[in-house]
């Protein structure tokens, strides 16, 4: 008896901690495209929005492709996070996607140099696809990755910021600020504290607090991740500690941390009617265009006013700049469709119609030149600050990495500590930082 | 002849011996033995689980050790969850079953609540406990700020989230709650008459008559829950996505162990390593630490104990 539970606790031990593995050796890239385009065909299109009003925008979108490609079908699978997409790609099989998108730019890197897409250059050949007259540089930059080009942009994103113009007027606040030297006292009068909390704050300015995240702040001052060796530049580059100085002033300026956190934590979801900003519980938030739809769904009882975020001081000649990202789509290796799945992706990404109208659907900005410029674009004076921003020459993206996001979290991860008050020497810790990503990289190269 | 015939029915019995051996045979080879030695080759290769595996050497085992951050806050709260979490779970798991076996009314009510935790699925119970403690709106806090004692920020403040998963752990203790009321029930009465008669008073019948009884079972107990500490995932992960906001949506990436690594378990980092950066070696290497460590917690436990014999055995 106990020999027997002796093996069965070691054997239930080892399973335990090894299981994760056991399925996971699996997946090789497919066979390049063989398939014939016009032969009758489904296709499997998984995407990750999940707001009714999103999937009812995407499902149109598959309706008016079919409608011009009767002979394929696609059955559309929505709510896909990135760790299932992570997974289907690599095991491949009959479930899986044959075409997928993704709300995760960062992770172009990862995919294209993993080979976890399809490489699109033989089908851009092909068609004679002009990629500079059709995508600004910034959204063919963050949907390549060393040249190798995996994805395409499906629609974009441009960030910026939102504030409550009533709050403004009762502040005695004229315009948005342009600086964030002016955006800190604009933040502070909006400000009104009550007890140990708020009853209005000015501006959530934490890392966590939704997309007030280290990437997005610093589109809005002139910055490198990376040198030309493509080793980290953070601790070279100045416009970080700019940022990360900044940011950590302007939540001291705010309350402090702690009581800033805590009021972070009464927040609703950020893709619910709760959102703080629809409740009035911040005055100002840093946000994307889609935004504007949440808020006309929300019907939010106060006016809402849209601006380029502010600049930094030095910086005012470039206001009107912004972070841009976007979803990306692009074509699973394994898939046995893949002409056809071209057809699919070609039709979302480049056909002027489709693209203005999955745009004028869920309030995204379009990632085409023709859809920018289309007068079927239904745009007005708060969209078309979102337009500007994308238009911007001097709007950013992050860079591409070989393992994703991975630079990001651990610049994040950094700054959190900083926010927090629990770096003591800033530059040390911008050189340990630049150090970890550049070891990180390495490894998985 | 006789030789012939002796040696085809050995034969034959061997292969009886096989045959009936097989499907533990099948499953010790395809859950055990293949993951691990597979595991243990990948953790010297460079594989993203695309491309052909490539030779690596020990380049893995010297990442993780020396230059991934994550792992030593991932190892120590792994260790920390086995020993706090496991002998909280153990003492109110014994303590609630002990009192279940004594109660004389309301015995089934009495169980039910205890046992009903269990039942809830990890999830759900996760978020309905970042609710409750939510230091913005949660009741615990208001409740603690009415009476006057500091309310900690729990799933929000390193220093208390894993305290707040333990709470949450023993609140679904009702598995060892049953498990426990079974052997204490077992205990021949006689041996509690026999220490009454000769005087042993309440902690003296416990210690010397319970305790040995039921000390299988308490092993049981430790060595699943040890087991379980280090495959804990689901509810550190619902815990620190709620309680950062982080739930995806606008391209962000969420990373395990909010805040600030407290929450970040092994297999957090086994999952986040192979399946999020698609480096699946160095994956491999933190799946055999974690090895390591359940084979070396069971190995000792059982060695010190005795392995799972009762004193009555």
């Amino acid at each position: 008896m106990p020999v027997r539970t002796r093996g069965a606790a070691a054997a239930l031990a080892a399973t335990a901690s090894l299981a994760l593995f056991a399925t996971a050796c699996t997946g090789s890239a497919g066979d390049a495209a063989a398939d014939d385009p016009n032969a009758v065909t489904t296709l499997t299109f998984w995407h990750g929005w999940s707001a009714p009003s999103e999937v009812k925008a995407i499902q149109d979108n598959i309706d008016r492709f079919t409608k011009t490609h009767p002979n394929i079908k696609v059955k559309v699978v929505g709510n896909i996070n990135d760790d299932k997409l992570n997974q289907a790609l690599r095991a491949g099989g009959s479930n899986g996607p044959d075409v997928a998108a993704s709300f995760t730019t960062a992770n172009v890197g990862k995919f294209c140099h993993s080979g976890a897409f399809a490489d699109l250059k033989p089908f851009l050949e092909r068609d004679r696809v002009d990629l500079d007259k059709t995508f600004s540089k910034v959204l063919q930059d963050y949907t390549q990755f060393e040249g190798k080009r995996c994805t395409l942009p499906l629609l974009s994103d441009a960030y910026g910021l939102y504030y409550d113009k009533d709050a403004f007027e009762a502040a005695g606040i004229k315009e948005p600020p342009k600086t964030w030297s002016e955006f800190t006292q604009v933040a502070k009068k909006l400000t009104k504290h009550k007890g140990n909390g708020y009853e209005r704050l000015g501006f959530m300015p934490n890392y966590l607090g939704y997309e007030t995240v280290p990437s997005h702040y610093m589109s809005q001052w002139d910055h490198r991740y990376f040198d030309a060796d493509g080793k980290s530049n953070i601790a070279k580059d100045p416009a970080f500690a700019e940022m990360l100085t900044y940011q950590k002033s302007l939540v001291d300026a705010l309350g402090g941390f702690e009581k800033l956190d805590r009021y972070r934590a009464t927040f609703g979801d950020e893709w619910g009617a709760k959102h703080p900003f629809h409740t009035g519980q911040v005055a100002m938030q840093l946000d994307g265009e889609w935004r504007l739809n949440f808020l006309k769904e929300a019907k939010v009882g106060f006016e809402v006013g849209v601006a380029p975020l502010p600049v930094a001081d030095d910086e005012v000649d470039e206001y009107g700049k912004g972070y841009l990202s976007g979803t990306i789509i692009g074509i699973a290796p394994q898939s046995r469709k893949q002409n056809a799945a071209w057809e699919l992706v070609k039709y979302m990404t480049m056909d002027t119609g489709a693209v203005v109208n999955f745009a004028n659907a869920i309030g995204n900005v379009p990632s085409t030149l023709d859809a920018l410029k289309s007068p079927d674009l239904r745009t007005d004076e708060r969209f078309k600050v979102f337009l500007d921003i994308a238009r911007h020459p001097e709007s950013t993206t992050s860079d591409g990495a070989v393992n994703g996001s991975t630079y990001q979290d651990t610049f994040q991860d950094f700054a959190e500590k900083y926010e927090k008050g629990q770096v003591p020497d800033l530059r040390k810790g911008l050189a340990e930082t630049a150090a970890q990503i550049d070891r990180d990289i390495a490894q998985a190269k | 002849m006789t030789t012939y015939t002796l040696r085809s029915k050995r034969r034959r019995s061997a292969l009886r011996t096989a045959a009936f051996m097989a499907p533990w045979l099948v499953g010790f080879g395809v859950f055990f033995a293949y993951p691990l030695v597979s595991t243990v080759y990948f953790s010297l290769m460079r594989y993203d689980g695309l491309n052909p595996p490539t030779w690596r050497g020990l380049d893995n085992w010297t990442y993780v050790f020396s230059d991934l951050p994550k792992f030593w806050p991932a190892l120590q709260n792994t260790l920390w969850l086995a020993v706090v979490m496991v002998t909280c779970r153990v003492v109110f798991g014994l303590g609630v079953g002990m009192i279940a076996t004594r109660v004389k009314t309301g015995t089934g009510v009495f169980r039910t609540l205890f046992y009903l935790p269990y039942l809830a699925p990890p999830v759900a119970a996760t978020l309905a406990f970042v609710f409750l403690l939510n230091p913005g709106t949660g009741p615990v806090n208001a409740l603690l700020e009415a009476v006057g004692i500091p309310a900690p920020s729990w799933f929000n403040d390193a220093a208390w989230a894993k305290p707040a998963l333990t709470v949450l752990a023993v609140w679904g203790v009702g598995d060892l709650m049953v498990i426990f009321m079974a052997a204490l029930l077992d205990v021949p009465k006689e041996q509690y008459e026999a220490a009454e008669l000769d005087g042993a008073s309440a902690w003296q019948r416990f210690r010397f008559v319970t305790l040995p009884n039921i000390a299988p079972i308490v092993l049981f107990a430790v060595v699943t829950g040890i087991i379980g500490a280090m495959q804990y995932y689901t509810q550190p992960i619902v815990a620190a996505k709620v309680a950062s906001g982080v739930i995806g949506g606008s391209g962000q990436t969420f990373e395990p162990g909010h805040p600030d690594d407290s929450t970040l378990t092994l297999p957090q980092l086994v999952y986040t390593l192979g399946f999020g950066r698609f480096d699946y070696g160095a994956a491999c290497v933190v799946a055999l630490v974690l090895f390591a460590l359940s084979m070396a917690c069971t190995a000792l436990l059982m060695r010190r104990r005795g392995g799972l014999i009762g004193s009555g055995d």
